[in-house]
């Protein structure tokens, strides 16, 4: 049942798959039909579906939210698709006051079955405009549910289940991660809200995001051998979110470090410090640590780009810090950077 | 040598007849809904200082031929979206006096059990899909809508109303563009008051007018007197069947005069920003008062027309009564409906 893909390949599955399933879904985007297919994300589609199902829209990302809204409130499917989370700003107006609105203020006469996807983009040189992830800002508005896959299953199973909820989900994909391959098992229905153990581990749980989360088993391999065990914990999900497992995991391991793919400062890192601060208060060794984005825009210039990123030295610094350990020399170890990416497998 | 024309008959008189009594019979339920809207918001202006409909009202006294005529000319399964100034499309879509004071005192009898209040009425089973307080929110979720029937195949309409402040707004110029380009059953009006809240168009718009500046855009443009009912459904009916025939979308600009401040109760013509009517303008401006007119050519009495002012009131006084008495949602509403 289960074969090899890519992360971009599991995407453009996902969607085949439902609009196979269903007539009422739709793809459409900028770009969405033309020979770069979004990062081959959408490869395939306007051969087999034909205009009427995926076509290309004129660059108006807002009323372009606006229809797609309208198509949702009027029965349809719709799958919106941005080459970057950054352009989503431009549709704001129709995220933050309809989309997670309407439903609410509608004493729930209306339904919103509607995806929005976005690319998250990174370096080099993507700089402040091409770079940003904004789950936090999204998950902060009541009504829209925020994804963020990290594996070819999950990008081809949480695709299929926002495709099929009956709420606005953003779901939120690393560009990074594009060509990670793994195992996608076709059958296997994943409920939008499950975090993932993705490393057991006794000595700290790491609360990691999209990116992060390669970077955060990367730092676990090399802790490993130290002796030192990280349970690396895949949110998967802003919201829902699965606060069970995450304070399974860390009323198990009595240390929590939360690694986001976004920037600290009023993100979902210190959301999710505050939930095991709240939750795991009388089992925590010491406090909760998050690592996120420098609180500055992204630069572009390579030697500054890798200084705003947290990565799997800083996870393994702050481990270390955290543990009450003398840093490690890992001058050794090959971390991932733009031309030497984690490919899989998971 | 000419043929004379014969004369009459009896059939044709009886025709003309039954005409102008269908006429007649025709602009009597146009009254009765355009009063209706007209009442309902006189109601809200002398109960509003209770403090009991805790919502900002925009109310539309002087734009209800507006709402009232489109309606009136629009096919079955039409879907419409407007604005925060949206009473006339509800009253005129749903006749639902009940629910509309109901979300106005924000009670769970209410459209939306007060969840809404009155900037965000919606009537979805009778296609009133969604109103906002955001001015040109609503316009692409009207194409989106039209965009959904053409995927369908569905002959039907989706209709957008919005101010002429929306048309200053980015998200109308996408959302014209994008209708135009897919070719979508899709109809824009512009309820034009000349006002975004205290601002003339003139110190806003770098355009000579609204249908000058739509020139380019493949679509049909219409314009006329907002506050004149016949006039309206007229211009709605002309645009929709220009629209058949070639399958573009069309666009309606609708003039009318605004009564009272943007929100709230009460006239504002003392805080100077533009002129007070005369009394004869008020006349003319009003689109009640110039049915009324039509109806006395048609030999309705006075007495008629206060009958039915009576049977309205006396039906907006038992939806303000039931509405008064019934209870707020209960505190397990504040979270429901969040989710689908």
């Amino acid at each position: 049942m289960s074969r090899r893909t890519t992360f971009r390949d599991a995407l453009a599955s996902a969607l085949a798959d439902e609009m196979e399933a269903d007539p009422s879904v739709l793809v459409f985007g900028l770009d969405v039909p033309d020979h770069k297919r979004i990062f081959g994300s959408t490869a395939g589609l306007v051969e087999r579906f034909g205009q009427r199902r995926c076509f290309g829209t004129p660059l108006s990302e807002d009323a372009m939210t606006g229809v797609a809204l309208g198509a949702a409130l009027s029965g349809l499917r719709p799958v919106h698709v941005h080459i970057r989370a950054d352009f989503m700003l431009l549709a704001m107006n129709q995220i933050g006051n309809m989309l997670s609105t309407l439903r609410y203020m509608s004493g729930g006469q209306l339904r919103i079955p509607l995806v929005i996807r976005a690319v998250v983009g990174r370096g080099w040189g993507q700089s402040a405009q091409h770079s940003k992830s904004l789950h936090g800002m999204f998950g902060h508005f009541p009504g829209l549910k925020v994804v963020l896959p990290t594996t070819p299953q999950d990008a081809y199973s949480l695709l299929r289940a926002a495709i099929r909820d009956d709420n606005p989900v953003i779901m939120l994909e690393h560009r990074w991660l594009y060509e990670v391959e793994g195992d996608v098992d076709t059958t296997l229905r994943l409920p939008l809200g499950a975090a993932a153990v993705r490393r057991q581990g006794k000595d700290l749980t790491v609360i990691a995001t999209s990116w992060m989360t390669v970077e955060a088993m990367k730092a676990a391999e090399v802790l490993a051998v130290r002796g030192i065990e990280l349970e690396v914990v895949d949110v998967r999900s802003v919201v829902p979110l699965d606060e069970e497992t995450l304070v399974a995991s860390v009323t198990k391991t009595h240390r929590c470090l939360v690694a986001d793919y976004d920037w600290a400062f009023c993100g979902f890192s210190a959301e999710a410090a505050a939930l095991i601060g709240r939750r795991c208060f009388g089992v925590l060794e010491r406090p909760v640590e998050r690592l996120g984005f420098a609180q500055v825009p992204c630069p572009t210039t390579r030697p500054l780009e890798n200084l705003f990123y947290p990565n799997a030295v800083s996870i393994i610094r702050m481990a270390e810090h955290m543990l009450e350990l003398e840093p490690a020399d890992v001058s050794g170890e090959s971390f991932y950077s733009h031309e030497q990416r984690f490919k899989g497998p998971f | 040598m000419l043929q004379k024309a014969s004369p009459p008959t009896l059939r044709d008189a009886a025709l003309a007849g039954r005409q102008a009594s269908a006429t007649r019979a025709d602009t009597l339920a146009l009254y009765h809904k355009l009063l209706l809207v007209r009442r309902a918001e006189e109601k809200i202006r002398e109960e509003y200082a209770s403090n009991e409909m805790k919502t900002p009202v925009h109310l539309g006294i002087g734009g209800e031929a507006i709402s009232v005529g489109v309606c009136h000319a629009l096919p079955p399964g039409t879907k419409a979206f407007g604005t925060y100034r949206n009473h006339a499309l509800y009253l005129a879509l749903t006749g639902d006096t009940d629910g509309f004071f109901g979300e106005l005192y924000g009670k769970v009898t209410g459209a939306s059990k007060g969840k809404a209040g009155s900037m965000h009425l919606a009537a979805p089973e009778q296609g009133l899909m969604a109103t906002s307080a955001v001015v040109g929110t609503t316009i692409p979720l009207a194409v989106g809508a039209a965009l959904a029937h053409q995927y369908r195949g569905e002959p039907h309409l989706a209709v957008a109303f919005f101010g002429d402040g929306a048309v200053e707004e980015g998200v109308f110029w996408e959302s014209l563009n994008f209708a135009c380009l897919k070719q979508l059953r899709m109809l824009f009006v512009c309820e034009d008051n000349d006002l975004a809240i205290h601002t003339a168009a003139s110190e806003r718009q770098g355009f000579r007018s609204i249908p000058e500046a739509l020139q380019g855009f493949r679509c049909h443009v219409a314009s006329g007197d907002g506050s004149d009912l016949q006039g309206v459904i007229a211009a709605t009916t002309q645009i929709l069947g220009r629209m058949e025939q070639d399958s573009r979308p069309g666009f309606l600009h609708l003039t009318y005069f605004r009564f009272l401040e943007h929100v709230g109760p009460m006239e504002d013509f003392h805080a100077g920003y533009r002129p007070q009517p005369s009394p004869e303008e008020r006349l003319r401006l009003d689109p009640v008062w110039r049915v009324e007119q039509r109806l006395f050519e048609h030999g309705v009495s006075r007495q008629e027309l206060d009958a039915i002012r009576s049977s309205i009131d006396e039906q907006i006084a038992r939806s303000v009564d039931a509405a008064r008495q019934a209870p707020f949602a209960s505190p397990s509403e504040l979270s429901t409906d969040v989710w689908g």
